[in-house]
Parts: structure tokens; sequence; C-alpha cells
């Protein structure tokens, strides 16, 4: 007993009650740490890099949840029927999973270039005419989130995978009985059943995506301008390059807060949805 | 590599000539006593590039002539400016010697102490060999190696202009001159672009805290002046309007897409690849452009100065220093290493290397030194630009925070924002960041 409490209050409670000290700070590198209330928490609001930030941040983690559970939950749809080669070709599906994200960056940048990179010449084979993707404002948060979704959208597959592997096969049987096609079968019964899969799922991602650095840092080092810069990538500006400590740290607080409340409200919605779910069952 | 004309040897013995040369003036001189500190270690923190390349490479040569032993790193450039901070606020840094960016550090460094003053060692005799001596530095590098009261906490090491550099064939198939104003440059940039061969006719950096390296270029070109008498930042005037009018319409007009992500690295790709007229930037980039193994325009490229704007002609001046950290227990020894590394030796081997310009002007002026230089075009817009050089960034404790701020409004500008309202957003978001810092 006595050493996990050691263990937790120097790894989790003591780094935690610093940032907190440290944010009330007015703290520089190489000047004197002056204490200063709240202020460094009352520039927040009126600091637009910061308040930017919180948007694109919560865009690219919409973003970098939805599109890897959906492209995922469908992967693993077809992935769960029998063909030849099942498991060969699910072990090619989740390899992007396993690959460093910063060696994964550097080889999508290459790709994203306006001029040599593959994916205009791909559009130019269809067609389409070349894009700017990370370089231009308008289009990198979703160029990022393709790459996020590119890696991630296995380990959805792998989870929903496990959620259609516990299904009983009886209600798909009584429902080929009824007469119901493949969307109804999906949409009345997989999806009701894979869905405490699929939060699992959609909370994982959520908080990666949340917390995502190396990816954009990569990139992007949260350009154009500031048009990628998350919360995380400005923190490590503030901290790191202007050497802000106690500022920093108020950012810092600040998004651990937004990332419990973020991880409340999947708890939430899930409690609800069960609770819907049970009313439909007995109705 | 070009042959360097300065040996060891002859290095060792101009130094000692040196030194006998200073015994005959009265009062006498002592030798530089190069032995004293035999035996000890110092720790050297570098950042990577040629600066350090050229310390590494001779480092031995120290070694013999002193006894003292050099162990040194490089660090790519922006992790060690962070490591460098980091170790030096704590008290305890882990090296005796620091390379530091004065364009950048100057000022946080002085803050916080963290430097030994030099001064006295600079005029001691038995430290310092008779021909270094400050008046030798150019008036930038004193500029950023004195404080306010004038003490020296760092010898100047080496000097980034910017200059213009050209494609050659590329101005003679559109019949274009070179351009002597920045007016002329945009004109000539748009008569030498044509997307349809892949051809543009300027690069530049786009992106966000690296363009304003270049910017302020123009803005000094303009009339721009950082700060006012009370320290108030300057960067949202009619000279900065301009300046930023004219880098939006070059880097719209008459530059790669993508231009808004590209750093030196990408331009110097596209103009080394002959896809680029015109690039503008520092003046260390001859070597790659020069070798054949990774450039196709070698023999082709003109060297020349940033184009006058209306009030002016300056070349946008950076620089790195070396100095002492002031917890350092091996203060003397370390400061030998520092002035063998701006030594005349040191500084003509970088020179001749392409690598960077010393700031010291017996070096730079130096008929012997130039013969050893292989492309004599770009060592003269080296020497012409040193004539009109001013600092290129504000000397403030934010610099980082400026460069990104108004980096950010400049980038916004090349996805077609308005250069007066971005300026003007970026500096109400950057004064009170300023206040806070030189009030802290």
């Amino acid at each position: 007993m006595i050493p996990a409490l050691v263990v937790v209050l120097a790894v989790i409670i003591f780094p935690w009650v610093f940032t907190i000290w440290m944010s009330l700070q007015e703290w520089k590198v190489g000047s004197p740490t002056t204490f200063v209330g709240l202020a460094n928490y009352l520039r927040l609001p009126t600091d637009p890099r910061f308040v930017e930030a919180v948007g694109h941040t919560l865009s690219y983690t919409a973003l970098s949840v939805l599109l890897p559970l959906v492209f995922g939950t469908l992967a693993a749809v077809v992935f769960h029927q029998k063909f030849a080669a099942r498991g060969f070709w699910r072990g090619i599906f989740i390899m992007p999973m396993m690959a460093t994200p910063v060696a994964i960056a550097l080889v999508w940048t290459m790709m994203f270039h306006p001029q040599l990179g593959v994916l205009n010449y791909l559009l130019s084979l269809v067609g389409l005419p070349p894009q700017l993707w990370v370089f231009n404002p308008a289009t990198v948060i979703p160029s990022l989130v393709l790459v996020e979704t590119w890696q991630w959208t296995p380990l959805v597959m792998l989870i929903v995978l496990g959620g259609l592997a516990a299904i009983p096969t009886e209600p798909y049987e009584s429902a080929q009985i009824d007469g119901a096609n493949f969307w109804q079968v999906f949409r009345f019964i997989t999806l009701p059943l894979i869905m405490p899969f699929l939060f699992i799922a959609g909370m994982i991602r959520m908080i990666d995506a949340v917390k995502s650095f190396d990816i954009i840092f990569a990139i992007t080092q949260g350009g154009p301008g500031s048009a990628s810069e998350t919360i995380n990538v400005y923190l490590y500006s503030v901290a790191f390059v202007y050497y802000d400590l106690g500022y920093g740290s108020a950012i810092a607080v600040v998004f651990f807060l937004l990332i419990v409340a973020l991880a409340a409200l999947l708890l939430y919605l899930r409690k609800r949805m069960l609770w819907t779910s049970e009313l439909g069952d007995g109705a | 590599m070009s042959h360097h004309l300065i040996s060891r040897r002859q290095m060792l013995a101009g130094t000692a000539a040196a030194g006998a040369v200073g015994l005959t003036g009265l009062p006498a001189r002592a030798e530089v006593n190069w032995k004293k500190y035999s035996g000890t270690t110092l720790e050297v923190i570098l950042a990577k590039g040629p600066r350090g390349d050229n310390l590494q490479k001779y480092i031995k040569e120290f070694t013999e002539l002193t006894g003292i032993k050099v162990e040194s790193e490089q660090i790519p450039e922006q992790q060690q400016r962070q490591k460098c901070v980091i170790e030096l606020s704590s008290g305890k840094p882990s090296f005796d010697v620091v390379h530091l960016s004065y364009h950048v550090q100057k000022r946080q460094f002085e803050k916080g102490g963290w430097l030994a003053d030099m001064s006295g060692y600079l005029k001691d005799p038995s430290l310092t060999p008779p021909d270094l001596v400050e008046s030798d530095f150019s008036a930038a590098g004193l500029q950023y190696a004195r404080n306010d009261k004038g003490q020296m906490f760092s010898l100047p090491w080496s000097v980034d202009y910017f200059i213009l550099y050209y494609n050659k064939e590329l101005f003679q198939k559109k019949g274009v001159e070179v351009p002597k104003t920045l007016e002329e440059m945009a004109v000539a940039a748009e008569k030498l672009t044509d997307p349809k061969e892949g051809i543009y006719g300027f690069v530049g950096r786009g992106l966000r805290n690296a363009n304003m390296a270049m910017w302020t270029n123009f803005y000094l070109n303009f009339g721009g002046e950082f700060l006012d008498a009370k320290g108030n930042i300057l960067t949202d005037g009619p000279e900065a309007v301009e300046a930023t009018k004219l880098y939006q319409r070059l880097l719209t007009k008459s530059a790669p897409p993508g231009v808004a992500g590209f750093n030196w690295m990408e331009s110097m790709a596209s103009f080394t690849q002959g896809r680029s007229a015109m690039w503008i930037d520092a003046d260390g980039w001859a070597p790659p452009l020069e070798d054949p193994a990774a450039s196709r325009v070698v023999g082709k490229v003109g060297y020349t100065l940033v184009p006058a704007g209306p009030k002016g002609k300056f070349s946008s001046t950076y620089g790195d220093g070396i100095g002492i950290a002031a917890a350092s227990k091996n203060k003397e020894a370390a400061y030998l290493l520092c002035q063998w590394v701006v030594s005349r030796g040191q500084g003509a081997r970088l020179l001749q290397a392409g690598g960077g310009v010393p700031f010291r002007n017996s070096i730079v002026d130096d008929a012997e030194v130039a013969k050893g230089v292989k492309t004599k075009e770009w060592l003269q817009s080296v020497i012409d630009s040193a004539k009109i050089s001013k600092l290129g960034l504000p000397a403030i404790i934010p610099v980082a925070e400026f460069r990104d701020i108004v980096g950010a409004a400049l980038t916004a500008t090349l996805s077609g924002a308005d250069p007066a309202t971005e300026l003007k957003k970026a500096h109400e978001q950057f004064r009170p960041i300023l206040e806070r810092s030189e009030k802290a």
C-alpha cells in the first residue's frame, strides 16, 4: 500500500500540484519568479493564438475521431467476412499503426509537396487540379487528419473486429428468416451490439487525437501561419521556445481540464445510449 | 574543398610572429602563455552547421598548441538553443563554452547573466595575441557582443548577411537585367515567371518565423526601424505595410506554389533545381549551390546585394558568437579556446569554405585570404554587404514571439489577407508580450 502511494504521489500528484503552483507564477526562464495569482488564466481568453488553438484542437479532434471510426467500422465489417487469405490482408491493413509517427510524418510531407508530391500526381490521373494540402491554411487541418486517419483506422478496425466476433449468431439467423436486408441487419443488429466497442474506440481515439503533437509538429509545426496550431503545439512554443513556464503551465492545466471534460462527455453519452437502448428493448 | 592557403604551421608561425611583434612594443608585452592550462578538459556545445564543423575539424591543432582537451557536440540549432537556455538557467550547465545566436539570444543571455565577462581577458596579453583587438570586429559584431556598459560577454564569431542569389541563365533567356531596386525586382520576377514551364521568378521564406529574416530586409529598405526611443515596437507603421505588400506581391505572383510553407531549405531546393530565378537569403549557401552533386545551377549563379528600397539599401544582418558560461570553472582555458575560434587562421578557413563570414575586418579584407575563396562574386557580395549591414531583428528578449506573431501575419497575407489589418492585429498581440518581458 505505502509503496504504491509513494509512487502515485511522486509520479502523478506532485507534478500536478507543482504545475498548478507554477501556473500561478510569472515564471520566465532567466528571470526571478513572482506570484501573480490567476493572471495567467485571465490572459488565456484574451490571447487570440490560444483561442484559435482551442478551435483547431476541437476540429482536428472531431475529424480524427469520426473518420477513423467510420472507416474502421467499415473495414471491420469487411474483414469479418470470410474470404481467401483474410489473415494476410488484415496484417497488411494494420501496418500503418505499427509505424513511427515522425517517420510517417516525413513521408507524408513529401507526398503533400505541391510540385513533387505523389498526391497531386494521383489527382492529375483522375483529372483533378493540384492541391496545396498542408501548404494552404484552408486545407491544412483536413490534410493532417488524412494522415491521422490513415494511421489509426486500423486500430478502430481491430477493436470493432473484436466486438463483431463476440456477437451471437442467433439475431442474424432470425433476421435472415424475417427477410432483413444488409443495411437493416447492420443498422438494427450489428451497430447496437458493437456500440460499446465503438465507444471504447472513440474514447481512445479522442484522447489520442486531442493530444496529438508528433504528426502536426513534424509536418507543419502549426503552420502555415498558425492555421494548424493546436493547444499542444502552442503549449510547446510557450513553454520551450518562449520559455514562459508560468503561462505554459496555465495552458497545460486548462488543456487537462478540457480532456477530462471531453472524456466525461463521452462517458455520459455512453450511459445515455445504453439507457435508451434498454428502453428500446422494453418497448 | 578549396585548398587552404593558411596551413597549420604557417598559422602557428604567424601567431608566434605576432607575439614577437608585441614584444618590441613599449612597455614590453608578454607572449600568450598557451600551455598554462595544459591538461584541462573543456566541454563545448555547438549549433549544427558549418561553424561547428570548422571548429571540430581543426580542434586537434588547438589541443596540440595548448594541451587543452576539447569535447564538443553539435546539436540542431533549435534544440541547441533550448538546451543552452535550460542548462544555463539551472546554474549548472554541462558545458564551459557556448555557441550562441546573437539575433535570438543576446538580450536573454545578458538578462540571465549567464555568460562570463571577457573584457579583462581581451586586454590580458598572456591570454590574447596582439592581433586580436576589439576594434578589428565589425560594428555589427561589437553591437552584438557588447552590453549597454560596453563589456564584452562573447566574441563575435560569424556573421550572416542577406544577399540576392540569381540564376544568370534564366535572366539571359528572358533578357532581364539584374534589379537594382525592390520595385525592379518585383517586375523582373513577374517577367521571369512561367508556370507552364514550372519556372518562377522569385523564391524565399514563406514559413512563419523563418520568413521574418527575409522580410526585415524589405522593411529596413523601406525605411523601417524596429523600436522607437521609448522601446516601443514599430512594425505596424507605413514602412511595414509597404514592405509586406511587396512581400505579398513577390510570393503570390512570382513564387512556386506552396511557398507559404517554405523555409531556406525548400527555397534552396527550388533554386538549385533551376526552378526559381531569384532567391534572397543568408550568405552561407554558396557551397551547396556550386556543388555539382547537389545543384543544377553550378557556375550559373550570380551573387549580389539585396536591391535598394525607396528609403535605403541595407543587408539584414544576423550573427553567431562564442562565449563562456559564467558558471564554468575553467574560464581562462575556455577563453583561450574562444579566441582561437575567432583567430585569423580559423576565420580564413571558414570564409574559404564558404561556411560563414568572420566578424573580423582584418580577415575579410585580406587579399591573401581572398585568394583561397573559390567563388569571387560571392566574396564581393559579402564584402559589399558588410558596408551596408544593419541588424535584422530587434534586440529584445521575446524575439521568438516577435518572429512567430509577425511571421504568422506575413504568412496570412499569402492567402490574400490584407497586410495593414494583419500587421495591426499582430502588433496588438505582440505589444503586451514585449511590455511584460521588459518589466519582468
